[in-house]
């Protein structure tokens, strides 16, 4: 009895220091943000239906395919990544996959006027415009326009893509993701020889030095992201980098709440690969512990009853 | 030369040539430990676990680990957390033993203090022990810059600047231990040098010190009682085991340490699989920038009460700054605890509940190293207001003078009189 | 007997003296190890071209691994202090080693506060990076530098860098 309460107390006092270290002070640190909601309650809602056939019409006359592919439907880009970098900082992404990732709501105001909807119109300006222009239209009712656009985009999308490949048409334009082999120009390939690979490492630096100058700060890697956010901040991130980061480069590029789950999954996969291992060996452990706690007792019982 | 004769079996082999007999009555079961105790005798042989689960794991992390500040982040997060066979397991393992190890040394010196088996012959198993608590100290940082992470980088940066505040040699000191003008390279192979092979071996010799100066005055027990150890453990060797008042370590001792040990590790394992981020904190999961600071740095938990003390004063007193009189607050702290068998005045060896005003003391120290512990970690400014008034930094302010007057004044006068009252010093 | 034992005394002290001599110089030896390398002391140089600042512009540069704020504030409402600033004919410049006083942490820049702020303990400098709040016990540093025409050299002492200096005696740099 005596030794239950003398428990109590180590556990106590265990406790209290855990509390005020852990969750109480960094309570103190952090204010906690609003969980993602993926409404995009800023942005206006444009209730169109949208025509795709339209839409891919409107796509091709109002400049779109000056930068963007669209490969699923048959539009190739129209520079490489390299010289889309030297020109722009970055290289405008390929659009067969952005009917299926990104929210409708979204994607119609970002096409309207993109930086607004990035939330990171405050570093553009007249002598620094952002390089994809403010939609002009093709003559009629602009709402009208983007709806078709998207509607078209939403036509040539894919039913369904992986965490790696929803990951790569969301972030793998700016972010590398070392431990995985991705860079912003793609999988790193296999090299034969080593001025291949120079020469590569070479072509990846120089895209670098573009994203940095127009970013202002590299974007980082995220290999170990999952470790250093977890779950439940990146997903607050991914839907408004403004909150956690106030001031950042780093776009709103207007996810999916599915998207994003995919996006995080993949770097759940590279950060903490052997997460499920973990979840399933340990307990094993504390189940083996459990039976060597028991013989312990039992022996440590029967030689004590012989002194007590 | 001793006799040698044709051995009857492999045990007496070696015992004629190593005299293993004796060596396993001395060292097991005839060392003799009281049987008025209670569980929280065993953290000794759970602090033996965790640093032997230290060892080991960290063993199989050498193998795969690269001290050089381009691969150590990767050699850690990539190779030994995610393609090394078990690799994830040691490291979770060596992360969560190095932070529960603190937790088991404070349990174990509070319970010292507690029932006064600092004093009257056990002075030497005290101090080596605050010695082991240092060593453990420097490992632990030292351990803690490898994975070379944010934290890593911005804690080595912090700690090493302060031996910049000694006068006259500090600067060049700075530089000295670091190999550079900046925490680098140089810096994360020496601090790896100390962490793998120097601290080990010395915190290896060092338990051996405090093994064998538990020896001549013996383990204490739950009521201080001064035991003749001679007269009860041949009690016990005659066969009158249950009036005996001592027990054999091995096996009756250990038997139910062993049990404790089996309980520690269920919890050990838990947190090991489950709840692991109080060890391995998030921020170190981002690789070392010695451009960017992170928002906020802070050292281990276990580092936090002193912490506390280096940035608890905000004001001048005695004309002295601030961050002077911090220093010294920490320099002092860090070493008090060696002097505690003198700070106690008093010869009496009992539990504290027994002790009359060193009872209220003792749990008025806990109180004061926890809260120093808590708003180590706190942020100092803008969190607590009154009307308009930032009073924050008071909390950790009051906590740094309690543990001052409560170390300096107040044992020394409890104790004092708790002398006169037992009629003078023995 | 007594001169023997007091020849043998004499030689044991001369052997455990000669044995701690010894022991002294390899300890030499082995603070020189933790020592830095040559070619840490021989990079310690960054030379930084002043006439590219524009004025109001806030730069980091590395010096021997340690951020150096350079601050141009001629033309700008920010503070100026003739004992702090490092002048290039009517350019007015803050150049200080960007590492807080305290402990070590790299403090912010807030132009639009005019002051430094340092998160990890809240210390703050004005635009002269004089400490103004908290724990940092004195001003940002000024770093050795030397100017010449428009190029400063970090890691060299020239003559307004040592009288700048002089008139900031707790600067540790």
């Amino acid at each position: 009895m005596r030794e239950f309460k003398i428990l109590l107390v180590l556990v106590f006092f265990t406790l209290l220091i855990y509390w005020g270290v852990e969750p109480y002070a960094h309570s103190k640190m952090h204010h906690k943000p609003k969980p993602a909601d993926f409404k995009f309650s800023d942005l206006q809602a444009i209730n169109y239906k949208g025509d795709p056939a339209k839409g891919k019409t409107t796509f091709m006359n109002a400049g779109c395919v000056g930068c963007h592919g669209v490969k699923s439907a048959g539009l190739p880009a129209p520079m490489t990544k390299e010289a889309a970098a030297a020109s722009f900082g970055v290289a405008p992404p390929d659009l067969s996959d952005a009917g299926l990732i990104y929210d409708t709501k979204f994607l119609k105001n970002f096409i309207l006027n993109p930086s607004h909807a990035f939330l990171n119109a405050k570093k553009f300006n007249a002598n620094k415009p952002f390089p994809m222009p403010q939609f002009f239209g093709v003559g009629e009712d602009k709402n009208k326009e983007v709806s078709d656009i998207v509607a078209f985009l939403k036509s040539v999308a894919p039913k369904e893509l992986n965490d790696k490949e929803t990951f790569e048409a969301a972030c793998g334009r700016c972010h590398t993701v070392k431990y995985d082999k991705w860079t912003p120009l793609g999988d790193t390939p296999k090299f034969k020889t080593k001025t291949e690979k120079l020469a590569f490492d070479l072509k990846v630096s120089k895209y670098q030095d573009h994203l940095k100058k127009y970013m202002g700060a590299m974007p980082p890697d995220l290999s170990m992201m999952i470790r250093s956010k977890g779950r439940e901040e990146l997903e607050i991130f991914i839907d408004n980098p403004q909150k956690l980061l106030k001031g950042t480069s780093m776009p709103r590029v207007g996810l999916t709440k599915e998207s994003t789950e995919k996006v995080i999954n993949y770097l759940e996969s590279v950060g903490d690969r052997k997460k499920a291992e973990r979840e399933t060996l340990i307990p094993k452990i504390i189940g083996f512990l459990i039976i060597f706690t028991l013989f312990a007792y039992l022996w440590k019982s029967k030689l004590w009853r012989e002194v007590h | 030369m001793a006799e040698i004769r044709k051995a009857e079996s492999l045990y007496d082999w070696f015992d004629q040539r190593l005299a293993i007999g004796k060596l396993n009555k001395v060292l097991a079961t005839e060392y003799w430990v009281p049987k008025n105790i209670n569980f929280l005798w065993a953290m000794g042989v759970i602090l033996m676990t965790t640093f032997g689960m230290l060892f080991i794991s960290g063993l199989f992390l050498l193998m795969y680990y690269k001290p050089d500040t381009h691969m150590a982040f990767d050699s850690v997060n990539y190779t030994i957390m995610q393609e090394v066979a078990y690799g994830w397991l040691w490291r979770h393992m060596h992360a969560v033993a190095a932070s529960v190890v603190f937790l088991v040394i404070y349990i174990h010196m509070f319970v010292a203090i507690y029932y006064g088996s600092y004093k009257r012959g056990r002075e030497m198993i005290w101090i080596s022990g605050m010695l082991l608590f240092m060593l453990f100290s420097a490992a632990g940082f030292s351990g803690y810059m490898l994975p070379w992470g944010q934290m890593s980088y911005w804690a080595a940066q912090v700690i090493t600047n302060i031996f910049g505040a000694i006068p006259f040699i500090g600067p060049d000191l700075v530089v000295w231990i670091r190999g550079n003008y900046f925490v680098s390279d140089p810096t994360l192979t020496r601090f790896f040098m100390l962490h793998v092979l120097l601290l080990p071996l010395v915190i290896m010799a060092t338990i051996g010190l405090h093994f064998y100066s538990l020896r001549i005055p013996h383990v204490n027990n739950q009521e201080g009682e001064e035991i003749d150890f001679d007269e009860e453990a041949k009690k016990y060797k005659e066969g009158k085991k249950k009036e005996s008042k001592v027990i054999p370590f091995w096996p009756v001792f250990m038997s139910k340490d062993l049990f404790v040990v089996g309980v520690f590790l269920i919890f050990y394992f838990y947190l090991v699989g489950f709840h692991y981020e109080f060890a391995m904190d998030p921020i170190n999961f981002v690789p070392a920038n010695y451009m960017k600071t992170p928002t906020h740095i802070y050292p281990e938990w276990y580092f936090l009460w002193s912490y506390e003390i280096l940035r608890g004063f905000f004001f001048p007193i005695a004309g002295l700054k601030p961050f002077t009189l911090g220093l010294i607050g920490f320099a002092i702290a860090n070493g008090v605890f060696l002097i505690l068998p003198w700070l106690d005045r008093s010869p009496v060896v009992a539990p504290a509940h027994k002790r009359g005003a060193f009872k209220i003391w003792f749990w008025l120290m806990l109180i004061d190293m926890i809260g120093l512990t808590i708003f180590g970690k706190v942020p100092p400014n803008h969190v607590y207001f009154v009307g308009g008034n930032d009073i924050t930094p008071w909390f950790g302010f009051t906590f740094t003078i309690g543990f001052f007057i409560l170390l300096f004044i107040a044992l020394p006068l409890i104790t004092r009189s708790e002398r006169k009252r037992a009629g003078g010093a023995k | 007997m007594a001169i023997e034992k007091s020849r043998r005394d004499f030689l044991g002290l001369a052997f455990g003296s000669v044995a701690a001599v010894g022991g002294v110089l390899a300890l030499g030896a082995m603070k020189a190890t933790w020592d830095p390398l040559p070619s840490v002391k021989a990079a310690g140089f960054t030379t930084v071209d002043l006439s590219t600042i524009k004025p109001g512009e806030f730069r980091t540069v590395v010096w021997r691994g340690k951020p150096i704020f350079i601050l141009r504030k001629d033309k700008t409402k920010f503070k100026k202090c003739d004992n702090r600033d490092t002048k290039l004919g009517s350019k007015d410049f803050l150049v200080v080693i960007g590492l807080c006083t305290h402990l070590g942490c790299i403090p912010d820049w807030i132009p639009d506060k005019n002051k430094f702020h340092c998160a990890c303990h809240g210390g703050e400098y004005d635009a002269c990076a004089v400490n103004t709040y908290g724990p940092p016990p004195r001003p940002l540093d000024i770093p050795p530098y030397k100017i010449t025409g428009t190029k400063m050299v970090l890691g060299e002492q020239g003559p307004q860098n040592k009288a700048l200096i002089a008139k900031n005696p707790t600067n540790k740099a």
